[in-house]
C-alpha cells in the first residue's frame, strides 16, 4: 500500500550522492561567515587582526569579557597596587593595563531586543491569525481591495517613511520606547502575517468548523478547538518570519532608539568605538545575538515540519 | 427523535436559484433520501436543515418548532460530512466524545457513552488510534459515532459513502440501514446514487434544478414516476419513451405508436392535445411475434441473468430487459408486447406524467 502510494520514481544511488554532495557544499559555504564570527569571538584582540588570519589559535573568552564590561586604562603602578584579580576577566583586563569599570550596556540592549522582537511577533501573529480567518471564511466587503491595501504597506522601502515616522514618534512620545518599537514592527509584520496565514487557513477545509458548530460549539469555540490546532504549522512558520524581521531590523532601530529602548543591532557596532577596534567583542555580541533565533527555530521545527492535516479529510 | 418539516423553502446564491419553493415532511423515525445529480440543490437543502446556510425564504420546523434562523448548535442535529471531517489532531476517542464535551458532560460519562457508541459500531478496538491512519470504512464509522453519541433529534448525511470503493459501499449501505432500524432516528440522506437511495430510504425526494420533482416511497417513484425526468433518472437502463401519434383524451385506453396500437391504463384527466410520450421500463417489454409494435434487433448486452436487447423501432431505439436464456440475433425482427398496467404517459411539454387509473394491486399467493 505505502509502496504503491509513493509510486514516484525512486532516485538512483548516484544521483542521491550528487544531490547530497551539493547540499553539503552549499551548507559549508553559507556556514563560513558564521563560523568566522564564532571563531573570532574566542580569539584575543591581537589574534583577531593577525595576518595571515589564524585558523588555529588558543581560545580565549576575552571578547566576551569585553562585551559585557566597560574598562578604563590605568597606570601599571595603580594596577599593581590593587588586590589580586578575582576572575579571569579581571586578570585579562589588567594584562592590557586596564581595569573593569562596570557593566556594559549589552545585556539591557539584548533584553530590549528580546522584549521588542517577541512582543511584536506575538501581536503580529495574533492579529494576523484573526484577520486571516476573517478574510478566509467570511464575505468581507471589498476583501480583495483590503488585502491589496494590507500588502501595499510593504511595497515601498521602509526607509521612505522613516522621517514621517520619526516626527510622529517624537510628537507622540513613542521615540526610544519599547512600546513604540513593538507597534512599529507589528505594523510592518502584520501584512506578511495576514497573507501567509490566509493561505494556510484557506487550506483547512470549512467542514471542520461546520462539524464543530453542529457538535455544539460557537464559531469562536470551533476556531480555538478545531482551526487553531490545525493552523499551528502556518502559525509557527509565520512567527519565525516575523521574529527574524523584528530581531534583525536595523534602520528604524538606529533611527528611533538611542537610549533606554535601544535594541542589540544598533548597539553592537558601537562596541567598535570603545577602546580601539575590539573585533572579538563585536563577534561575541553577534554570536550571542544569533542564539535566540536559533533556539526558537529549533523549538518550532516540529510544527514546521508536521503535515498534520494530511489524510483525515480525503480530497 | 423528531419530525422535520420544510415549508416553501427557497435559496438563492446571487442570481443562481439553488432551491425553489420546496416543501416536504420527514416523519419521526423516517429515512429520507434526497436524490439528484450534482448541482440540483440537495446538499443546499441539507445544509439549510442543519443551519449551515440560511434560506432566502421559507420555514424549517423541527418537531413543530420553527428553527429557520437558529444557529446550528441550537438545533440538536447531527451531520455526517461527505469527507467525514474527522478532527485530525484528535484520536478516535476524542473525536467521538467531542460533541459531549461541548455539552459539559462529565469526563466519566463521556468515557462511558463513547465506549457504548464504539461497541454499537464495532470500532471499540481502534478508540486510541489517530484518525489519519484509518481505512475508509472505519473513518465512516467514527464519523457516524460522533453523530450518534449525543442522541440528536435527527441525522443529516451528505453523500457519506461517496468516497468509499464500490465493494465497501455495499457493506456500509447495509450497516447504515441496520443502524437506522436499531436506533430509529429521523434521517435525511443526500446521494446521487439511485441504488443507495432505493436500498436504504423509506421515502425518496428526486430533485432537479432546485425543484423537487417527486416525493414518495421507492416503489412509487419507480412504478409511477411523476415526470419524464424522474423516469429517466431512476432505473438502469432508464425508461424508454415512445412518441404517441394518436390524439389522447380523457378515458382513452389505448394509443397509437406509429402503425401499432398499444393498450394503456385509462386516462383520468382532461388533456389539451399537446404531444405525448409513452414511458415503458425495459423490464416491462416482452418479445411476442404477434405484437403490432415491431422493430429489429440492433444490439445485445449480456448481463448474466438477464440481457438488455436494443431494438430499433420506427420511433428510435428502445431497450428491453429479457431473460438471458432467450436467443436473439442481430437484425432479427421482433414484436414488442408492453405490460399495460406498468405503462406511464407523459406530456412532452414540461414532462409531467398524465394521471391514469391506478394499476390493480398485486398480492402474494
Amino acid at each position: 500500500m505505502s509502496a504503491a502510494a509513493h509510486s514516484v520514481v525512486e532516485p538512483g544511488l548516484t544521483s542521491k550522492r550528487v544531490a547530497g554532495a551539493i547540499v553539503i557544499l552549499y551548507a559549508v559555504i553559507t556556514m563560513v561567515p558564521l563560523f568566522w564570527i564564532f571563531a573570532t569571538s574566542f580569539k584575543t584582540p591581537p589574534d583577531s587582526i593577525a595576518y595571515p588570519p589564524k585558523i588555529l589559535f588558543e581560545p580565549s573568552i576575552e571578547g566576551y569579557c569585553n562585551l559585557f564590561t566597560t574598562r578604563t586604562r590605568q597606570t601599571a603602578e595603580y594596577i599593581a597596587s590593587l588586590p589580586p584579580a578575582t576572575s579571569f576577566c579581571d586578570e585579562t583586563t589588567r594584562k592590557r593595563n586596564m581595569v573593569i569599570a562596570g557593566q556594559s550596556n549589552f545585556l539591557p540592549r539584548f533584553v530590549n531586543s528580546l522584549i521588542i522582537a517577541f512582543g511584536s511577533t506575538f501581536c503580529a501573529v495574533f492579529l494576523g491569525t484573526l484577520a486571516a480567518y476573517g478574510f478566509s471564511r467570511f464575505k468581507v466587503p471589498l476583501a480583495d481591495d483590503l488585502l491589496f491595501f494590507i500588502l501595499s504597506t510593504r511595497m515601498m522601502p521602509p526607509i521612505a517613511v522613516a522621517i514621517p515616522i520619526y516626527l510622529m514618534y517624537r510628537e507622540l512620545g513613542l521615540s526610544d520606547t519599547a512600546l513604540g518599537m513593538i507597534l512599529l514592527y507589528t505594523a510592518v509584520n502584520v501584512s506578511l502575517a495576514v497573507w501567509l496565514l490566509k493561505g494556510f487557513i484557506d487550506e483547512i477545509p470549512r467542514e471542520y468548523e461546520e462539524a464543530a458548530m453542529i457538535d455544539g460549539y460557537t464559531r469562536m469555540g470551533a476556531f480555538f478547538k478545531v482551526v487553531l490546532p490545525q493552523a499551528t504549522t502556518g502559525i509557527a512558520a509565520t512567527a519565525i518570519f516575523c521574529l527574524i524581521f523584528a530581531w534583525n531590523e536595523y534602520a528604524f532601530a538606529a533611527l528611533l532608539t538611542s537610549g533606554t529602548a535601544q535594541t542589540a543591532p544598533p548597539f553592537i557596532p558601537t562596541i567598535i568605538g570603545e577602546g580601539g577596534q575590539d573585533w572579538p567583542a563585536v563577534a561575541a555580541g553577534t554570536t550571542i545575538f544569533l542564539v535566540p533565533i536559533l533556539v526558537f527555530t529549533i523549538l518550532l521545527r516540529k510544527q514546521l515540519l508536521r503535515g498534520i492535516t494530511f489524510g483525515a479529510v480525503r480530497k | 427523535m423528531a419530525e422535520i418539516r420544510i415549508e416553501n423553502l427557497n435559496k438563492k446564491f446571487g442570481d443562481f436559484v439553488a432551491l425553489k419553493d420546496s416543501s416536504f415532511t420527514v416523519e419521526d423515525g423516517e429515512f429520507l433520501a434526497l436524490l439528484g445529480p450534482s448541482g440540483c440543490g440537495k446538499t443546499t437543502t441539507l445544509r439549510m436543515i442543519a443551519g449551515l446556510e440560511l434560506p432566502t425564504a421559507g420555514r424549517i420546523l423541527l418537531d413543530g418548532e420553527d428553527v429557520t434562523f437558529n444557529r446550528a448548535r441550537d438545533r440538536d442535529i447531527a451531520f455526517v460530512f461527505q469527507l467525514f471531517a474527522l478532527y485530525p489532531h484528535m484520536n478516535v476517542r476524542r473525536n467521538i466524545g467531542f460533541p459531549l464535551l461541548a455539552q459539559g458532560v462529565s469526563r466519566s460519562e463521556i468515557k462511558r457513552q463513547v465506549e457504548a457508541t464504539a461497541r454499537l459500531l464495532q470500532i471499540d478496538h481502534i478508540l486510541e488510534k489517530p484518525v489519519s491512519g484509518l481505512a475508509g470504512g472505519d473513518r465512516q464509522r467514527v464519523a457516524l459515532g460522533r453523530a450518534i453519541v449525543r442522541r440528536p433529534k435527527c441525522f443529516l448525511m451528505d453523500e457519506p459513502l461517496g468516497t468509499l470503493d464500490a465493494e465497501f459501499r455495499n457493506v456500509m449501505v447495509r450497516e447504515l440501514r441496520e443502524l437506522h432500524t436499531r436506533i430509529h432516528a429521523t434521517t435525511v440522506y443526500v446521494t446521487h446514487d439511485q441504488l443507495e437511495a432505493m436500498a436504504m430510504a423509506d421515502k425518496i425526494a428526486v430533485m432537479n434544478h432546485g425543484v423537487i420533482e417527486q416525493f414518495g416511497t421507492p416503489q412509487e417513484i419507480y412504478d409511477r414516476p411523476a415526470s419524464m425526468y424522474v423516469a429517466d433518472f431512476i432505473g438502469s437502463p432508464p425508461m424508454n419513451f415512445l412518441a404517441v401519434t394518436s390524439a389522447l383524451t380523457k378515458g382513452s385506453r389505448s394509443v397509437a405508436i406509429g402503425a401499432a396500437e398499444v393498450a394503456v391504463p385509462e386516462v383520468v384527466e382532461d388533456l389539451d392535445g399537446g404531444a405525448v410520450a409513452l414511458g415503458v421500463r425495459p423490464e416491462h417489454i416482452r418479445f411476442n411475434d404477434s405484437a403490432t409494435l415491431r422493430g429489429s434487433v440492433y444490439g445485445v448486452e449480456y448481463l448474466g441473468t438477464t440481457q438488455i436487447v436494443v431494438v430499433e423501432t420506427a420511433d428510435g431505439f428502445c431497450k428491453a430487459r429479457v431473460s438471458a436464456g432467450l436467443r436473439v440475433t442481430r437484425g432479427e425482427t421482433v414484436g414488442l408486447d408492453l405490460d399495460t398496467p406498468k405503462l406511464t404517459l407523459f406530456r412532452r411539454q414540461g414532462g409531467k406524467a398524465i394521471r391514469t387509473a391506478p394499476a390493480p394491486e398485486v398480492h402474494h399467493g
